[in-house]
């Protein structure tokens, strides 16, 4: 079952045209990636996807029901859920303060759920009162996507989670991002770390200048030489 | 965005109230006891400090979440000072509440009847003029200096619309003269100024409580420290609005009171007047940083009352002015700010 629908995003900003009609979908559980050169537009999609950019002409669709004009607070009532790629969490506030704003728009009792993101990411647990602003590029990168993850949500965009992480710390969130996924969750990522996300995805978009190149599933983008010389560093 | 998130940074530079209520008593006491010094002028300057304060921290809330330097602030202070003079001067004695002297003090409980409504008042006056007027520009995505230019437009209207109202005359609450508190070193203290020092710190301590644990006080925070990200978050930033602007009138019509009351008359550019002193507080204390403005506004009102003892008292705004600036050029980002990024 079809999740997300982009048919034909064009969006940028201000005068400056960025996405020039892109088409992408995600289904049910999937894992999908999105790779290009930088100034592609990746991050652009995500942000027309979620309502930060707005969709000039073109739909986006999520379960159903075309989210192209809503704001960002509507979007994410219906279960997609974003983590930005830099500036990512609330500075100012602490660790459990930081989960209390994800999950803002529940009415019912969260501290469960806060447990439940302790659980996944241990780190987080030992000081909760810590500003985010001063946790280190791991911890932040997991306090994001569990801030994220407070709305239980269907599908979870993620912009580049491995940007600027060791490679160990790196291992460690795309392993969470894999359990995150077995619990049923939907991925749409963007990483510069284009092999190792591959590997984890059901299928990939290669974007190049704002226009889609190339889509097929992760397997096979990975052992294709013109993708390999051209997008994976040979 | 940047300016944004370098206020968020501001928002709380680990000045934890008790930090800041301690910088204060040191502040106070360190100055008191410069032997050069009238210990008078430092208790004065406490009093106006607190006045200060109640606008300055919602001055720097308005900055840290809607980002532009809310130039109507002053004039909220005198409206709100003016509804109270509506209230105990003319609506409360038509039906029959007048009275003035309570106690020790020199106004009458009416003032306190009418404190609370023209507050009110005051903060659904913000949040309509925000729906009316700033959502719009917002909307346009115009940027900070069209929303000051805005605020600056609306004080000029909400000052003259007072004048237009009630006249350009000295107007005062109805007050009975009360004898001031005689302490040592030559400390007078008028018993107005108790309600003064009670109101301030009551109003601190629940913008605080507010700040730090409410959900829509967290979201405050969120959203001064990332707009974007507190959308995404799916926080009502909408909401968030005018909480900010509520929360500022309150404090800000609440100053406005205290000053009518503490300087014994209202005139229509009294909260103007105090946009410097206000200014200052908010620069000093690192600009988006409610602590900071706290910690700003005591020191410009110490600072500026025993100004007094060599410069002559109408200079005082200029005291301001000139802490204001030397600070913009030592420390652009306040007295607690750490090195730019």
């Amino acid at each position: 079952m079809t999740l997300l629908e982009a048919s034909d995003v064009v969006a940028g900003y201000g005068l400056t045209e960025i996405l020039h009609g892109v088409s992408i979908t995600v289904d049910q559980g999937e894992v999908v990636t999105i790779i290009g050169p930088n100034g592609c537009g990746k991050s652009t999609l995500m942000k027309a996807i979620v309502g930060l950019v707005r969709v000039r002409t073109g739909s986006v669709t999520f379960q159903g029901a075309d989210i192209s004009s809503h704001p960002p607070e509507r979007i994410v009532r219906t279960g997609l859920c974003y983590v930005p790629q830099s500036n990512n969490v609330f500075p100012s506030l602490t660790i459990r303060e930081n989960l209390e704003m994800g999950a803002f728009v529940r009415e019912d009792g969260y501290d469960g759920r806060i447990e439940e993101m302790f659980e996944l990411f241990p780190d987080l647990a030992a000081h909760p009162g810590q500003k985010g602003g001063s946790l280190s590029g791991g911890q932040r990168q997991m306090l994001a996507i569990a801030r994220a993850l407070m709305l239980d949500p269907v599908l979870l965009l993620l912009d580049e989670p491995s940007a600027g992480l060791s490679p160990a710390m790196m291992n460690i969130v795309f392993d969470r991002i894999r359990q995150i996924n077995q619990s049923g969750v939907a991925l749409l990522l963007v990483e510069q770390n284009a092999r190792d996300a591959l590997r984890m995805s059901d299928r990939g978009y290669i974007l190049v200048a704002g226009e889609k190149r190339l889509e097929d599933t992760g397997k096979d983008l990975l052992s294709n030489p013109e993708v390999a010389s051209l997008y994976l560093g040979g | 965005m940047t300016t944004l998130q370098n206020t968020a940074r501001r928002f709380n530079q680990g000045w934890t109230p008790a930090r800041t209520t301690a910088a204060i008593i040191l502040l106070a006491v360190a100055v008191g006891f410069l032997p050069f010094v009238k210990m008078g002028l430092v208790v004065n300057g406490v009093f106006l400090g607190a006045i200060i304060a109640l606008g300055a921290v919602g001055l720097t809330l308005i900055y840290g979440i809607l980002n532009f330097a809310n130039i109507a602030h002053g004039d909220s202070m005198t409206l709100g000072a003016y509804i109270a003079l509506f209230f105990v001067g003319y609506l409360l004695p038509k039906i029959g509440i007048e009275s003035a002297g309570l106690g020790p003090f020199s106004f009458g409980y009416p003032l306190l009847i009418a404190l609370p409504i023209s507050v009110a008042a005051v903060a659904a006056g913000t949040i309509i003029l925000d729906i009316a007027i700033y959502r719009r520009l917002r909307q346009r995505g115009v940027n900070a200096v069209v929303l000051a230019m805005t605020s600056l437009g609306l004080a000029i209207a909400i000052r003259g619309l007072i004048q237009i109202i009630w006249t350009g005359e000295t107007q005062r609450f109805p007050r009975e003269s009360r004898q001031v508190f005689h302490l040592p070193m030559d400390v007078r203290i008028p018993p107005d100024a108790i309600l003064i020092a009670v109101v301030t710190i009551v109003l601190v301590v629940a913008v605080y409580v507010v700040l730090t644990h409410t959900k829509m006080g967290k979201a405050m925070r969120a959203t001064a420290d990332n707009p974007d990200l507190a959308l995404v978050s799916g926080i009502d930033t909408r909401r968030v609005i005018w909480w900010t602007w509520a929360i500022g009138a309150v404090l800000a019509a609440t100053a406005g009171i205290l000053l009518a009351v503490f300087q014994a008359q209202l005139l229509p550019s009294m909260g103007w007047r105090f946009l410097i002193p206000l200014f200052a507080a908010v620069i000093l204390g690192g600009i988006g940083n409610p602590y900071g403005a706290l910690v700003g506004a005591f020191l410009i009102g110490i600072t500026s009352e025993v100004s007094t003892q060599w410069i002559n008292p109408s200079y005082k705004p200029a005291v301001a002015f000139a802490i204001m600036i030397g600070m913009l050029l030592v420390r652009p980002r306040g007295i607690f700010g750490g090195p730019r990024n």
